[in-house]
């Protein structure tokens, strides 16, 4: 099997191997660590504001905020966020990039025209503002919205390169053979042309996650992204950031995840493009 | 033949930036509120002079937004951006933000775009070494760390190293003291200049490595490399005169294209260090409600993305032969 060749591959190389064990490790921190620290990310403790980080056995590991909340706690209810911001962006402008590059590419004519337009539009929409004006007026809304907004701006560039691959693709035999045995466009589209470009979009998805989470970090620096009461990673950071210099662990511990895990995912992302290129000679 | 495609291309061109610049334009007329800006005022102010006030200013909400819009665009087509929220003009403050992220740039990005271009050189040359080895995970983790904790970072330790000398080595605010003249100012600029340059630079150089050493490894494989080095050159020349020129096409096209993003991409950078740059005019408009200067960024924004895919694109004819040729 093909994807037991890409996992065997991806073991092989050790840079992968430290990428999937640092995600794995991420992930249990992200999802179990909460259940371990003796503090909930909800409780205010009103005789610790702003205390360093201790080593007490109820005590507050990462230290506490400026409203007594546990850093620990918090930190990681907000990277929990990220990641699901993540890997959600990432997975609707992949699959949104592949279904409109196709498209464009298959059936070609005044569709393909008008869809390569739209795409440039976006692409020149500064698209950091749009976002930026647009959300804060989601507030009491689902961040959800977010999720689409973001994904609704990072898929253009893929879906130029789906087009392109999809050109060469419809040539072949074998999608001749589909279309003269009369399978319908989008029949083809799903089952011949979009399998054969999977490689391209199985990278271009894992490099969209921590794009996904550097974005949603980078609008909330500002507010623009996610709205308290939810937390993430990004509103975390802005709030550190800005006491950086007298209270470092109020920046020191979201931002050294933030880092981790767009770390871990860049380097999972590039082990995947060794493990999946024919080429490679791992 | 080439005229026409250029033509069709301008046109085309033109008018995406017409229609990206009037939805920016709707959507800040509809979801920005420069009214709240005089609402709150001690004394307050009268709300028939507020209505006046905004109408002069072509910023009222009870204005229908088509009208307001229309406005805006006569304006905009005899290159007049119209007035901020509190009535300056716009166009000098566009010109006036234009310089400073211009003075901040152009150092970082042609500084970036060397350094990694060398830096990325060398890798390619002793691939698989440790130096390669080393420069290539430097490069990866630079880029997992987004700018805007870099440039926190910095200046955390420009505080902490001011604090433990006991005066102000390095300065993280603003662009200049304007209480200083002549020498001591240029020399006051230079310094305000060094975080932010190497908050810009740090992630290009990482990426700009990359690129330049694939490019560079792909170039060092090929015959015509092979066949000068059969011809007797020695292997430096064959490095810098045929495989460093050749694979610098791509890069090129890309040095282009950043530059012109970079000039309102600079957001966090001028925002943490204090430059009241494009980028930091950005958030700066949309926080102070104020819709023909966040209509003005998002014209220059993509003027400037356009700009700068047709300038990438003339620099590949220039230094490419084979695109010249066909």
């Amino acid at each position: 099997m093909r994807s037991k060749i890409v996992l065997a591959r991806m073991l092989r190389n050790p840079q992968s191997r430290y990428g999937l064990l640092a995600l794995a490790l991420l992930l249990l921190l992200a999802y179990a660590g909460p259940f371990l620290g003796p503090h909930d990310w909800t409780d205010k403790d009103f005789l610790a504001f702003m205390e360093p980080p201790s080593f007490d056995e109820d005590g507050h590991w990462w230290g506490t905020t400026q409203i007594g909340q546990d850093v620990y706690a918090v930190t990681l209810r907000g990277m929990q966020k990220s990641i699901v911001i993540g890997f959600l962006v990432a997975l609707f402008s992949t699959g949104l990039a592949a279904l409109v590059g196709a498209t464009a590419g298959y059936v070609g004519g005044w569709v393909d025209k008008a869809l390569m337009w739209a795409t440039d539009l976006l692409l020149v929409l500064p698209s950091f503002l749009i976002i930026a004006i647009v959300s804060p007026r989601l507030k009491g809304g689902s961040w959800l919205w977010f999720v689409v907004l973001l994904a609704l701006f990072s898929w253009m560039i893929t879906s130029r390169m789906v087009r392109s691959m999809t050109l060469s693709l419809r040539e072949r035999e074998f999608v001749a053979a589909a279309r003269y045995m009369g399978i319908p466009a989008w029949k083809i589209i799903l089952r011949h042309i979009l399998p054969n470009i999977s490689s391209l979009l199985i990278i271009d998805a894992t490099l969209n996650v921590s794009a996904a989470i550097i974005g949603e970090a980078a609008l909330s620096f500002f507010g623009f992204g996610i709205q308290p009461p939810d937390v993430s990673l990004g509103t975390l950071i802005a709030d550190g950031s800005a006491k950086a210099i007298g209270y470092p662990w109020l920046f020191a511990f979201p931002a050294g995840l933030l880092v981790l895990l767009v770390l871990s995912v860049n380097l999972v992302g590039d082990g995947l493009r060794d493990a999946l290129d024919p080429g490679s000679n791992q | 033949m080439m005229g026409a495609y250029l033509f069709k291309r301008l046109v085309s061109n033109v008018l995406l930036v017409a229609i990206a610049a009037s939805m920016a334009y709707f959507l800040a007329a509809t979801s920005l509120n420069p009214r709240y800006k005089y609402e709150g005022r001690q004394p307050p102010v009268a709300e028939a002079v507020i209505d006046a006030t905004l109408e002069q200013y072509n910023l009222n909400d009870k204005t229908p937004v088509f009208q307001r819009y229309v406005t805006w665009a006569a304006g905009v087509a005899t290159g007049d951006l119209g007035r901020t929220w509190d009535g300056k003009p716009v166009n000098e403050e566009l010109g006036r933000r234009v310089g400073v992220s211009l003075r901040l740039l152009l150092v970082g990005t042609i500084l970036g775009a060397a350094v990694g271009v060398s830096v990325g050189a060398y890798a390619a040359v002793k691939q698989y070494r440790i130096s390669d080895r080393a420069i290539g995970v430097g490069a990866f983790v630079v880029m997992a760390i987004p700018v805007f904790v870099l440039a926190t970072l910095l200046t955390v330790a420009a505080a902490g190293l001011n604090g433990v000398l006991g005066f102000t080595l390095l300065e993280y605010t603003g662009e200049y003291n304007p209480a200083l003249s002549g020498w001591d100012q240029l020399t006051n600029r230079l310094n305000h200049l060094i975080l932010p340059t190497i908050s810009l630079t740090l992630g290009q150089i990482a990426y700009y490595s990359r690129i330049q050493r694939n490019m560079m490894l792909d170039v060092l494989g090929q015959d015509f490399i092979r066949t000068a080095r059969a011809k007797g050159l020695s292997r430096r020349n064959a490095l810098f005169k045929h495989a460093l020129r050749t694979s610098l096409v791509p890069v090129a096209t890309y040095f282009a294209f950043s530059f012109g993003t970079m000039l309102t991409g600079a957001t966090f950078t001028e925002k943490i260090f204090g430059w009241h740059g494009m980028g930091a005019w950005l958030v700066d408009s949309i926080q102070s409600h104020d819709v023909n200067s966040v209509a003005a960024v998002s014209l220059f924004a993509a003027v400037c993305v356009l700009v700068a895919g047709f300038l990438s694109d003339l620099i590949v004819s220039a230094i490419d032969p084979r695109v010249r040729v066909s």
